[in-house]
């Protein structure tokens, strides 16, 4: 009997944990206001005689609010996927690391931070996970104990290996097939990119308390049918690329595309996801120089607010930095292809989302503004990761010669944006070969919107026009108006261009594509 | 050990008759293969031959005896077995190799651990 058999409840416990305290709708506050101040020990420096000698060395904290922003971006989701491996327990893992994290807010700006901060957190989530297991009661006392046994003889110094085994794990769970696609999806943004529930409903255009509800549905199916946390075997493991591909792709927009900036469509679409669900997906490269296609918006701030929320912290500064939820998409795609080298659905994956990485610095100016990629200083992006993509996209399109696979194509198109030296030296033809191969494979709206702009750019607006008035499906979808909007503006339609761009402001939340839309299109 | 129970759903024909001799040998050789992890199970005769029983009023309520199934279904439960494995991962492989797999869908569905 390992911990993870124990993982599973008898009927007569009533089931009250997961319905009541896995209900994630509110969270975390009122979950923090019902619960009682951390264990005294958590209140200070963890485990005397782990951590007795690191108190003196501990140093003051330049930025509380950065180490506490960074650390549950990074660290956080990294013991969460080590305590959710030892506990087997989705949700008793989410609330110890939730509770760790509380404490180690406090703790660390009164004491400043430790050496150590995953160690001390791991430390921190391990004693408030046997505490939890002591108030919950109705736990059989045979699986308490192997929980306890388990997390006991786990290191609070997880070996980086191991580390990053425990998110695989967690990246195969979060996509397994016995989930629907919807909730593989949400599950992952939620478990794996540490978005609150509220953020996860508004980036799949699902009502909050619908999406907390399929949440809760998805932890208490992995915890009754078993789905265990492990990487899949051999064998099975090409079967699973594809959820997991798609779902770290959906990561990766996320971190582009604000909650507000829209992922139109993937709540309906989530089969679509990746060139459907998000204006980057859609378009990683395709941002031809035009609002009208989807640019990628780096809009890191909606996250750091939210976990400022969280913390009770001030919110970073909305400067264009890397958006955290790209990184961290970034970060998987880079465990997959090095979990699975020469794969072509990884290495398209990977390629597609560096590719469009590496032109982040260019896309605003210094007043925040977008730059569209014609108007983009080339200077700025980051050849080193631009290079890094061509490599990864030649080696997936010959991998996956015989039928392209969809990532490889999407990075060939990006490919081809970072090969051209100015805007004027890129080879459109190229291009909309490559999204002719994309609308074989898949023959959704979203990726005829980007042959369309693709074509608009090669000197056609006319039939540009006409093949996106021929989409259906897309009436919520930002994009589709803004390229509306920008075909009518060049075939000197202006009054219909501005009504197009009006619709299109009135979908998006996005400040900075709001005053794109004022800029382009003065009313 | 978790359990699962494997419902078959497939054509709803009498699998005693000698007709089905040849799927029902694939299903035999099944349980010869799968023979480590099956804790039970049974093929069932067509649904005709169910009835159902149903208690109207609550609990001492009237007894009502029916004549099943309530509807002709294309594919219908033939059959179950019960799995003893250590993942659901397990479970769907053995179910794969279930001939109701290809020739109709398998349902697995864990079973509460008390009740087993």
């Amino acid at each position: 009997m390992t911990a993870t058999d124990a993982g599973r409840r008898s009927p007569d416990d009533g089931d009250p944990r997961p319905a009541s305290r896995l209900e994630p709708a509110p969270e975390p506050a009122p979950e923090r206001a019902r619960a009682p101040a951390p264990a005294p020990a958590l209140d200070s420096a963890p485990a005397p005689e782990a951590e007795a000698e690191a108190e003196p060395e501990l140093r003051p904290t330049p930025d509380p609010a950065e180490t506490l922003a960074e650390l549950l971006r990074g660290e956080g989701r990294r013991v969460l996927a080590t305590v959710i491996r030892v506990t087997g327990d989705l949700a008793l893992a989410e609330d110890a690391v939730q509770d760790a994290g509380i404490s180690a807010l406090e703790t660390w700006r009164r004491l400043g931070v430790p050496p150590n901060p995953r160690a001390w957190l791991t430390l921190a989530a391990k004693r408030r996970v046997i505490d939890l297991l002591r108030r919950e009661g109705a736990r059989p006392v045979k699986e308490r104990e192997a929980i306890t046994l388990a997390v006991q003889q786990t290191p609070d110094d997880t070996p980086p290996g191991v580390v990053r085994d425990d998110q695989l794990r967690l990246i195969f769970t979060c996509c397994h097939p016995a989930l629907a696609p919807e909730t593989q999806v949400a599950l992952s943004l939620r478990v794996l990119c540490g978005l609150s529930v509220g953020e996860v409903a508004r980036a799949l255009l699902v009502p909050e308390a619908t999406m907390a509800k399929r949440l809760t549905r998805a932890r208490r199916k992995i915890a009754d049918a078993g789905i265990r946390y492990r990487i899949p075997d051999a064998e099975e493991l090409p079967g699973r690329l594809g959820a997991v591909a798609t779902t770290v792709f959906l990561l990766f927009t996320e971190g582009y595309a604000s909650r507000s900036a829209g992922a139109p469509g993937a709540g309906a679409q989530v089969a679509d996801a990746p060139f459907s669900a998000a204006p980057g997906a859609a378009a990683p490269s395709a941002d031809p120089g035009f609002p009208g296609t989807p640019v990628a918006i780096p809009d890191a701030a909606p996250a750091l607010v939210a976990q400022a929320a969280i913390l009770d912290v001030a919110p970073a500064p909305a400067a264009p930095t890397a958006p955290f939820a790209a990184v961290e998409a970034i970060r998987l795609g880079r465990l997959l292809v090095e979990l699975m080298p020469g794969e072509p659905v990884l290495e398209g994956l990977l390629a597609t989302m560096l590719l469009q990485h590496s032109r982040l610095a260019a896309r605003f100016d210094n007043a925040g503004d977008i730059v569209l990629l014609a108007d983009q200083d080339r200077a700025l992006w980051d050849r080193g990761l631009a290079a890094e993509g061509i490599e990864l996209a030649a080696s997936a399109i010959r991998g996956s010669s015989l039928r392209p696979e969809r990532f490889a194509v999407t990075a060939a198109i990006a490919a081809c944006h970072a090969l051209a030296t100015d805007a004027a030296a890129t080879d459109w033809n190229a291009i909309l070969a490559w999204y002719d191969v994309l609308l074989a494979l898949d023959p959704s709206p979203v990726v005829g919107l980007n042959r369309a702009a693709a074509l608009a750019e090669r000197g056609e607006p006319a039939e540009a026009l006409k093949a996106v008035d021929g989409l259906v499906g897309l009436d919520d979808y930002f994009w589709f108006h803004a390229t509306r909007a920008e075909l009518l503006r060049r075939l000197g339609r202006d009054r219909e261009a501005g009504a197009a761009a009006a619709v299109a402001e009135d979908l998006t939340e996005s400040a900075a594509q709001r005053r794109l839309l004022a800029r382009r299109y003065p009313r | 050990m978790p359990s699962y129970v494997a419902l078959t759903y497939t054509r709803d024909v009498d699998w005693s008759a000698p007709e089905q001799a040849a799927e029902m040998a694939e299903y035999l050789e099944f349980g010869r293969n799968a023979a480590a992890v099956i804790r039970g199970g049974a093929a069932l005769y067509p649904t005709p031959t169910a009835t159902t029983v149903r208690v109207t009023g609550g609990k001492g309520g009237d007894v009502v005896i029916g004549d099943g199934p309530y509807a002709e279904t294309k594919e219908a439960l033939t059959g179950f077995y019960l799995l003893e494995c250590d993942s659901l991962d397990e479970a769907l492989r053995h179910a794969a190799n279930l001939p109701a797999a290809w020739n109709g869908v398998v349902e697995v569905r864990p079973t509460i651990p008390s009740m087993t």
